[in-house]
């Protein structure tokens, strides 16, 4: 039988249904593989207490014969930016390391409800600021992933690295991740596994550690795209708690997974061939295309002809909505306090001490570009820019149902390697924030790898609510790709 | 309406006071703003306040609907425009008291557009004041600096309320114009049943913008006096602050644009801080909510919920009652005088304008100077308004004079008595016999016969002695018109 802790989200579940194993047998499997995998540095917080305790309620329903939930007894990791009840909530961030929200975020709320089981928070960038986990207070993910005969250590992505790492390393079943400029998708072709932003709106930011509050969205990290078709009919839905969320009904995406996709117009956007495109993603993208054909698609190229202004468009937006959902974290009221002569010099002292470079970067950068003198030319203009980045999508979905990119313009680089030069480093999201600036939905399924062993994503991109639609084309190359037979073959030794 | 000039003369010529008012005033409702704690003063610290008023990780603003419609019914009162769409601003800035480090506000785009109020003035004139604005915004926490020696204690019980900030042009020209202003606003609202207008407890409170300039000239400098809370105080700090900025501007200084606070104790104003601590708010739209979009129907809907408005009533009592226009302002300006008077009127035996005049003016005077005496509102008048009106009843029927009508007015007012019960009990109905009379005055003229000479040498003055000394056998129960008709005829030959 395969080990518990290589089995997805969907065939644990029919297992469980099946008793073939119990909830607690699972769980104590992620524990252990938790324990074994523990120099990778993906969880924050353990809590294998909770876990057990869940699982066991889960056992007893189970074998009680009484009606189970969707994901009764399956254990999942927590994005260390979600709110959990009684259980310490970092954002891997100094300033809130003995913070225990007395609240639940809405998405964690929707999985206990659901059944699931918590193995504990999983480890991020600083505030969700970053896309290799190099700035987290609690030190680097490590990618479960590795080139072959390479003894260097490589970036999961970010910022949500650590659960793109224990999925991938299997201490998880599936994770929660956030995704703002890329934060879900990138590290998880990163770390050669399934990753979904959906739509704005479509999941509550309820008890979600704010960082930019019109990019940010929750959405599921899996080993494949049935596992994050069940986990999104879970984490979605309206909450009237998050005067964002939207008023629509979640469709059982689940079920609706076809692989059908014939007469499907897949757009290549010509503008997403970017400069330092590694030539073998550029290859890939070509096989994803004819794969797609295969299965019935048209492919058509398009033009989004605002693409290039969206990386900038997001690092004046992103860091202006965080400099001012950052200020409560001021010693005040919770989290780390650094005591002072005066008010001012509290402020100081905790924020200097509490926030890392990274994130006081963000805050500066988006201080100034609200600035008095500096708001039209930056932040009003930035603005203008992002309705044009969405006009540039409402127009190609006239002509096509979905989009095709590459997610990364790179594959995974070394611990120690990743560029000096923070804005070089802002380049790894420029295949990704313009979904997040247009609020539609983002698929990134793993296909293939580099030379080296190191995995490789294809990005599916759709119109506002098509989170089906994408998710069905994601099965097709999922299919088609075969990457989880290669990988079991690459990565047996992991 | 009269361009009244209230120009000042100073030692170096005349001077002219701009002042505009921004009014804040606390939304009466169950909830606040943005979340569902309770608003209700006076609570121990920090036992309303959710978490989203804290400002904690991952809490979101969620907009209290009732409060945006208190807010629309102020926009009716004071005659404004209600924007359709209005945006929520996040106005950003660091202070212990703010715990989200900014507060939600509206900047560019506010619910309600101009508008005007109408304020009586003594001297009988009406003068309209127009309103720039209002918009909707929270309430930020108490900082208490006097507990402790090193430390502040922070309360946010109050932190997330729901404020309607109403700015005025800068039309006011006199403290008295500020006074009336304020006033009037006070009771709209409390007419509106928006907010409560304690100034006291702080649910109103006033900035006061003030600048001086040479009639004719474009608008001076101007100063802030911050967080006046009361009417009294506003009139004094005003003041003080015309006396500053003309012995300044007079020796030929710059006023420095400011903010300033007025000091109590000392009856002066000081600087709080100047230009260069002026913060830099970074006002951007607060993306945790949508615009807020109104339809026609929801606005009408609240529009037919409106009750008449003061303005409206004030025009009703001068139409139907033919009180004068400064009476039917007074009697109008607040709900429960309304209530009070129109009790009143039910009682009265008969209702025509000589009556309604007798009754407005013993409200607007006896009445209203028993409640400021004894520190009173009106709801707690120790005379209800059945019973004043059978004192009113006496009164017109000429069974008491109204001199004596003074008297059992106190008189109930101490003992809460009935006024009949009084008029008997000391046997005050007033006399109109002629014959009674008569034998009086015949009884003085013939005691002071001396003095009838002199009158009809020409003292006239003498016949108010006359009338007194009848009176006072009398013992005041003498109707005085029928005295004066008795004694003219008596002392004209």
């Amino acid at each position: 039988m395969t080990k518990l802790t290589d089995l997805t989200l969907c065939e644990a579940r029919n297992s469980l249904l099946n008793k073939k194993f119990s909830s607690q047998e699972l769980t104590q499997a992620h524990l252990d593989k938790m324990e074994e995998t523990r120099a990778l540095n993906a969880y924050i917080t353990e809590t294998p207490d909770i876990a057990l305790k869940m699982a066991r309620l889960s056992d007893e329903k189970i074998s009680k014969k009484e009606e189970l939930r969707p994901l009764e007894g399956l254990p999942l990791g927590i994005k260390d930016l979600f709110c959990t009840k009684g259980v310490r909530t970092t954002a891997a961030s100094k300033i809130l390391d003995d913070f225990t929200p007395q609240y639940e975020s809405t998405v964690t709320q929707n999985l206990w409800d659901a059944g699931a089981v918590l193995l504990g928070k999983l480890n991020l960038d600083e505030f969700a600021m970053g896309s290799a986990n190099l700035t987290s207070a609690y030190g680097p993910v490590i990618s479960p992933r590795k080139m072959s005969g390479d003894p260097r250590q490589f970036v999961p992505g970010g910022s949500s690295g650590g659960s793109v790492a224990a999925v991938a390393a299997g201490s998880a079943l599936a994770a929660t991740g956030t995704d703002t400029g890329g934060s879900i998708r990138q590290p998880a072709a990163f770390a050669g596994i399934v990753g979904l932003k959906p739509t704005y709106g479509r999941c509550s930011r309820y008890g979600v550690v704010a960082f930019a509050s019109s990019l940010d969205q929750a959405g599921p990290l899996t080993k494949d795209v049935r596992d994050a078709a069940l986990m999104l009919k879970i984490m979605a839905g309206y909450d009237s708690k998050d005067a964002t969320s939207t008023n629509i009904p979640v469709p059982d995406y689940e079920k609706i997974l076809t692989g059908n996709i014939k007469n499907l117009k897949v757009g290549i956007p010509k503008e997403y061939r970017v400069e330092g495109l590694n030539p073998e993603i550029d290859a890939l993208w070509t096989q994803g295309m004819e794969w797609l054909k295969s299965a019935g698609a048209e492919i058509q190229e398009i033009s989004l002809p605002h693409t290039k202004y969206a990386l900038p468009t997001y690092y004046i937006l992103a860091p202006a909505e965080a400099s001012s959902n950052l200020a409560r974290y001021d010693g005040v009221r919770f989290g780390l306090r650094m005591p002072g002569q005066t008010l001012d010099e509290l402020y100081e002292l905790t924020r200097a001490e509490g926030f890392g470079k990274e994130v006081k970067r963000r805050v500066m950068i988006g201080t100034y570009v609200l600035s008095a003198g500096y708001y039209d030319a930056y932040y009003l203009k930035a603005q203008k820019i992002r309705r044009l980045i969405r006009q540039d999508f409402e127009e190609a979905y006239k002509k096509v149902d979905v989009i095709l990119t590459p997610t990364t313009p790179t594959a995974a680089f070394a611990i120690g390697e990743e560029p000096k030069d923070p804005v070089t480093m802002y380049m790894n999201d420029v295949l990704t924030v313009p979904a997040n600036l247009a609020g539609i939905p983002g698929l990134s399924i793993p296909v293939s790898f580099t030379k080296e062993g190191l995995p490789l994503g294809l990005q599916i991109l759709g119109p506002a609510f098509e989170e089906s639609r994408i998710l069905n084309t994601g099965y097709v190359l999922e299919q088609a790709s075969q990457f989880k037979e290669k990988s079991l073959k690459l990565w047996t030794n992991s | 309406m009269s361009e009244k000039n209230n120009y000042i003369q100073g030692k170096t010529g005349l001077w002219e006071v701009v002042i505009g008012l921004e009014v804040h005033a606390q939304i009466t409702s169950k909830a606040k703003l943005f979340s569902g704690a309770s608003t209700v003063f006076g609570g121990d610290p920090n036992t309303q306040v959710s978490f989203i008023d804290a400002g904690f990780p991952g809490m979101l603003p969620v907009i209290n609907n009732f409060c945006v419609e208190q807010a629309i019914k102020t926009g009716f009162g004071l005659n404004a425009q209600i924007n359709k769409t209005s945006i929520f601003d996040r106005k950003n800035y660091f202070y212990a008291d703010l715990p989200q480090g900014y507060q939600i506000s509206q900047f560019s785009y506010p619910i309600v557009g101009k508008g005007y109020l109408e304020i009586e003035l003594e001297d009988g004139t009406v003068k309209r004041i127009n309103i720039t604005r209002l918009h909707l915004e929270q309430d930020a926490g108490k900082s208490i600096h006097d507990q402790h020696p090193m430390k502040s204690y922070i309360d946010l019980n109050r932190s997330g309320i729901a404020l309607m900030e109403i700015v005025s042009d800068p039309d006011i020209r006199s403290v008295e114009e500020a006074q009336a202003y304020l006033k009037k606003l006070r009771g709209l609202l409390r007419y509106l049943g928006t907010c409560d207008g304690n100034m006291e407890q702080g649910s109103l409170r006033a900035d006061v913008n003030i600048s001086l300039r040479r009639p004719g000239d474009e608008y001076g400098t101007r100063a802030e006096i911050k967080n006046v809370n009361s009417v009294r105080y506003m009139g004094q700090a005003i003041t003080y602050e015309i006396q500053r900025q003309m012995d300044i501007l007079e020796n030929g200084g710059q006023i420095d644009q400011e903010t300033r606070l007025f000091d109590v104790s000392k009856g002066i104003t000081r600087s709080m801080r100047t230009k260069e601590d002026a913060h830099d708010y970074r006002y951007f739209p607060d993306p945790d909510l949508p615009p807020l979009v109104l339809t026609d129907e929801e606005i009408e809907r609240i529009r037919v919920t409106l009750p008449e408005l003061p303005d409206a009533k004030k025009a009703r009592f001068i139409k139907d009652y033919q009180l004068s226009v400064y009476d039917a302002g007074v009697l109008s300006s607040e709900l429960e005088t309304v209530s009070y008077f129109e009790t009143a009127l039910k009682y009265l035996k008969e209702i025509n304008e000589k009556s309604i005049k007798l009754l407005a003016n013993w409200i607007i005077g006896e009445l209203f100077a028993a409640l400021n005496r004894d520190s009173l509102l009106i709801e707690a008048s120790k005379i209800s308004p059945q019973s004043l009106a059978e004192l009113i009843n006496f009164i017109y029927q000429e069974t008491i004079s109204g001199r004596l009508a003074k008297d059992i007015f106190a008189e109930m007012w101490e003992s809460g008595e009935q006024p009949d019960k009084i008029i008997n009990a000391k046997g005050l109905v007033q006399v109109s016999d002629e014959g009674m009379i008569t034998a009086v005055i015949d009884k003085i003229l013939s005691e002071n016969q001396d003095k009838v000479i002199q009158y009809h040498s020409g003292k006239d003055k003498l016949f108010g002695f006359f009338v007194g000394q009848t009176m006072k056998i009398m013992q005041g129960k003498g109707n005085p018109a029928i005295i004066n008709k008795i004694l003219l005829k008596k002392l004209t030959p």
